[in-house]
C-alpha cells in the first residue's frame, strides 16, 4: 500500500474529492500541510488576505457551484479569524470542510503559542468538528467530513490537525474509502407517504394557497420541482431572502420575497392565506414577524430535510421530513392522481377570486407599482442602481451581497430567475462576506458577470481582497451605493429612536475609492448622478478582464420599504413608506 | 414538566461537551447529568434530566438527535421505568443524635458507609424525592456535605435501549 504523511494525506485526499479550489492562508501549524500541496497538488491554492475571507470565498463558492467548499487555516489566530465564515455558512446550511491547524499533540492545553481550542470555539457553528489523533485516521475523517457537510442539511464541518500528524518524515498507508458508513447518522432519503398525501389533499382544498419556498430548495437542487408543482396548480409564491432564484422571479405567479423588507403581496398574501406550503423554509423571525400573530387561517404543511426545524417556531399542521426534491417530486405525482379523479381540484372559482386579490395589492402598494420610490430625476435612487445592474447584466449575473439596505434592495430588484445566482449572507447578517463571496463566485465561473452589491459599511470590513483579485485575477464588478451612511442602522434610529444617529456615520473619513481601487490595480468610478447611470455601468460591464469599483452616491436619505411594523405586528402590519402603514 | 432523556452516544472525546453545549446554546435547562461508558466500550450512555413544555422538550430530543455523536436517545418519562439517584451524605453525629440518625437511615433504607467519632457517611439510592426527603428528615445544621450521582434510569419491561 501506498505510504504517506499525513500533509501528503491531506493533499491527495483533496484531488480525490474533486475539490476545484482551496482558499487559504499558510501559518506554523499548517507549514507541513502547504509543503506537500506545494510539492504535489493538481488543486489550486486561492492565498486571500485575511482568513474570514477564505471563509466567505469557500461559502460563496459552494453556493454557487452546489459543491462543497474548502479551506484551509493555521492554528490560533487562523482558525478564530475563520469562525465568523464558518458560523455564516452554518447559519445558512452551507457544506463546507475547514481544515484548521493545531499546535503539536504534546503542547496542546499548555497555552502555546498559536494555541487556541478550535474544537471549542467553533462547537456551536459547525454541523460536527474532528480533532486527528492518529495520521492514520486522516482519509477516514476527511471521507466523512465531505460525506457529513455535503449531505441531509449541508454544513460546515471542522478538521483540527496537530501539526504533528502532519509531518513529512512520518509515512503510513494511505487508503481513501469508496463510501462512509455511520451508526450515528443516516439522513432522511424519502418523505412519509401517508403525509405526503394529506399533504396533496390538502393542497387541492385550498381556496387561499401560497407556497412559501426558502433556501432548502436551492440547496436540495428541487427548484424544477417547485416550478412544475406551482405551475400544476397556478398557486402564488413567494420565497425567502435564501430562497429567491429558486422560483423565476420575473414569472407572473411570483409574488415577490416575503418577510420584514418583503413585497406588500407576498406578506398579505401568507397573511391571509387558509393553506400553506413551506418548503425548505425555517420560519425565521424575519419572515414570520410576531409569531403568535403569524397567518392566523391557514393550516401549514413543511417539508424540511432537518426535523428540528418543524414546528421550532411556527407549529406545522402536516409536517414532511425528507430532501424537498423528493417529496415534491411524490406531492405531485399524488395530486395528479387526485386530480384524475377529480378534475375539479383545486377551486378554480375560488383561486381565481384569490388572484384577484393578490392582483388588487399589486396594484395598491406592490413592488411595481410606480411610486414605490420617488426620484426627483436628478439624485440616484439605490433601487434604480439596482434596476440599471439588472439592465447591464441581462439579468442573469451572478450577484453576491453585503448586509444592509443595499441588500434589501437587491433582493427586491434584481429579478432572479435561477437558483444559485443570489449569494448573500441570510442567518447570519455578516458585513464583509460580499467581496470575498464574489471572488469565490468569479474563480467558479469565470465567463460569468459577478458583482457585488455593497455600502461603504461592509465594503470596508474586508476591503483587503482587492489584493487578492488583483493576484488571482477575478474581474469582479463592485457596486458600492454611496450613502455615507451605515444606512440600515440609520433607517432604525430614525424610525425607532427619533432620529438620533448615534454613531451612524463616518464624518469626512471616507476614503478616495477610486483612489484606493486604483492603487491595487483596478478601475474605480465615480457616479453622481442618474443621466450618468446607465452608461457607467455598461462601461463598468464592458470591461470584461477589469475589477472595476462603481462609487454611486445615492440619496442618503431613503429607506428600505416596505417595513414589518414591529414589536407585536403581524405579517400585514407593513410600513408603506416613510408616512403611510398598513392598518 | 420534568423529563428524563437517556442517550446513547459515541464514546468519542467532545461527545459530552457537544451534548452540554446544545442545551446551554438553545437555552435549555439542565437540572442532572450523568454520564459513563456501556458494557459496549465504544458507546457512552448519558442520562439527562431536564424540564420544559412540549414543544421545548421536542425540540431537545430532536436537537440531541441531530447531533452526529448521538446514536439513539429515548424519552424514559414518556413510559414506565425505573429511575435511581445515588447520594452520600456526611453527616455530624456526636452524642444522642448518633441512634436518631441510625433510625432515620433505616427507615429510608440508606446505609451508614463510614464511621468517624463525629461524622456518619451515609448511603442512600433511590427516586430522586425519596433522596430529597431524606435531606429533609434530617435535623437542619446536621449536614456536612452532600454529592449525587444525578439521574440514571431504564425503562420497565421489554423496551431496551440499544443498538
Amino acid at each position: 500500500m501506498e505510504m504517506l504523511s499525513g500533509g501528503e494525506m491531506i493533499a491527495r485526499a483533496i484531488e480525490l474529492e474533486n475539490v476545484e479550489y482551496i482558499f487559504g492562508y499558510p501559518g506554523g501549524a499548517v507549514l507541513h500541510i502547504y509543503d506537500a500541496l506545494f510539492k504535489n497538488c493538481k488543486v489550486p491554492h486561492v492565498l486571500v488576505r485575511h482568513e474570514q475571507a477564505a471563509t466567505h470565498a469557500a461559502d460563496a463558492y459552494a453556493r454557487a457551484t452546489g459543491k462543497p467548499g474548502v479551506v484551509l487555516v493555521t492554528s490560533g489566530p487562523g482558525a478564530t479569524n475563520a469562525v465568523t465564515g464558518i458560523a455564516t455558512a452554518y447559519m445558512d446550511s452551507i457544506p463546507m470542510v475547514i481544515f484548521s491547524g493545531q499546535v503539536q499533540s504534546h503542547l496542546i492545553g499548555e497555552d502555546a503559542f498559536q494555541e487556541t481550542d478550535m474544537l471549542g470555539i467553533s462547537r456551536p457553528v459547525v454541523k460536527h468538528s474532528f480533532q486527528v489523533r492518529h495520521t492514520e485516521e486522516l482519509p477516514g475523517i476527511i471521507k466523512k467530513a465531505f460525506h457529513i457537510a455535503t449531505t441531509g442539511r449541508p454544513g460546515p464541518v471542522v478538521i483540527d490537525i496537530p501539526k504533528d500528524k502532519t509531518k513529512p518524515e512520518e509515512k503510513f498507508p494511505f487508503k481513501y474509502p469508496d463510501s462512509v458508513s455511520m451508526r450515528s447518522y443516516s439522513p432522511i432519503q424519502r418523505g412519509h407517504a401517508g403525509q405526503i398525501k394529506k399533504a396533496a389533499k390538502l393542497l387541492l382544498g385550498a381556496k387561499r394557497p401560497v407556497i412559501y419556498s426558502g433556501g432548502g430548495v436551492i440547496l436540495g437542487g428541487a427548484s424544477d420541482q417547485l416550478t412544475h408543482l406551482a405551475k400544476e396548480l397556478r398557486f402564488p409564491v413567494t420565497n425567502t431572502l435564501m430562497g429567491l432564484g429558486a422560483y423565476p422571479g420575473s414569472d407572473d405567479q411570483f409574488l415577490g420575497m416575503l418577510g420584514m423588507h418583503g413585497f406588500y403581496e407576498a406578506n398579505m398574501a401568507m397573511h391571509h392565506a387558509d393553506v400553506i406550503l413551506a418548503v425548505g423554509a425555517r420560519f425565521d423571525d424575519r419572515v414570520t414577524n410576531t409569531v403568535s400573530k403569524f397567518c392566523p387561517g391557514a393550516k401549514i404543511i413543511h417539508i424540511d430535510i432537518d426535523p428540528t426545524s418543524i414546528s421550532k417556531t411556527v407549529n406545522a399542521d402536516v409536517p414532511i421530513v425528507g430532501p424537498v426534491q423528493t417529496v415534491l417530486e411524490d406531492m405531485l405525482v399524488q395530486i395528479k392522481q387526485l386530480r384524475k379523479k377529480d378534475a375539479s381540484l383545486p377551486d378554480a372559482g375560488a383561486l381565481e377570486r384569490w388572484w384577484r386579490q393578490i392582483n388588487e395589492w399589486r396594484d395598491k402598494h406592490g413592488l411595481w407599482t410606480a411610486d414605490r420610490f420617488v426620484s426627483d430625476g436628478e439624485h440616484i435612487m439605490p433601487q434604480q442602481v439596482i434596476q440599471s445592474l439588472y439592465k447591464a447584466t441581462g439579468g442573469d449575473a451572478y450577484i453576491t451581497s453585503d448586509v444592509g439596505q443595499h441588500q434589501m434592495f437587491a433582493a427586491q430588484y434584481y429579478k432572479f430567475d435561477k437558483p444559485h445566482r443570489w449569494i448573500n449572507s441570510g442567518g447570519l447578517g455578516t458585513m464583509g462576506f460580499g467581496l470575498p463571496a464574489a471572488i469565490g463566485v468569479k474563480l467558479a465561473f469565470p465567463d460569468a458577470d459577478v458583482a457585488c452589491v455593497t455600502g461603504e459599511g461592509s465594503i470596508q470590513m474586508n476591503i483587503q481582497e482587492l489584493s487578492t483579485c488583483t493576484q488571482y485575477n477575478t474581474p469582479v464588478k463592485i457596486i458600492n451605493l454611496r450613502n455615507n451612511y451605515l444606512g440600515m442602522v440609520k433607517q432604525w434610529q430614525d424610525m425607532q429612536y427619533e432620529g438620533r444617529h448615534a454613531m451612524s456615520t463616518y464624518e469626512d473619513s471616507l476614503p478616495d475609492f477610486v483612489k484606493l481601487v486604483e492603487a491595487y490595480g483596478h478601475v474605480g468610478m465615480q457616479v453622481k448622478n442618474l443621466a450618468d447611470l446607465d452608461g457607467a455601468m455598461k462601461e463598468a460591464f464592458a470591461l470584461k478582464d477589469r475589477v472595476v469599483f462603481m462609487d454611486i452616491f445615492i440619496d442618503p436619505t431613503e429607506h428600505v420599504y416596505p417595513m414589518h411594523v414591529a414589536p407585536n405586528g403581524s405579517m400585514k402590519d407593513m410600513w408603506i413608506n416613510k408616512h403611510e402603514r398598513t392598518s | 414538566m420534568r423529563r428524563i432523556i437517556s442517550i446513547l452516544m459515541e464514546n468519542e472525546p467532545g461527545a459530552l461537551s457537544r451534548v452540554v453545549g446544545l442545551f446551554s446554546q438553545r437555552g435549555y435547562n439542565i437540572d442532572t447529568l450523568n454520564v459513563a461508558a456501556t458494557e459496549d466500550p465504544t458507546l457512552s450512555r448519558l442520562t439527562v434530566t431536564t424540564k420544559g413544555d412540549d414543544r421545548v422538550i421536542e425540540q431537545i430530543t430532536k436537537q440531541l438527535n441531530k447531533l452526529v455523536d448521538v446514536v439513539k436517545l429515548v424519552d424514559l418519562s414518556e413510559g414506565a421505568h425505573v429511575e435511581r439517584d445515588l447520594m452520600l451524605v456526611k453527616v455530624r453525629a456526636e452524642g444522642e443524635v448518633r441512634d436518631e440518625i441510625r433510625r432515620v437511615t433505616e427507615i429510608f433504607r440508606g446505609q451508614i458507609v463510614d464511621v468517624g467519632p463525629q461524622v456518619f457517611t451515609i448511603q442512600l439510592t433511590g427516586a430522586a424525592e425519596k433522596l430529597d426527603a431524606f435531606i429533609a428528615a434530617l435535623e437542619e445544621g446536621a449536614i456536612l456535605e452532600v454529592v449525587r450521582s444525578g439521574v440514571v434510569g431504564i425503562s420497565r419491561g421489554d423496551k431496551v435501549l440499544r443498538l
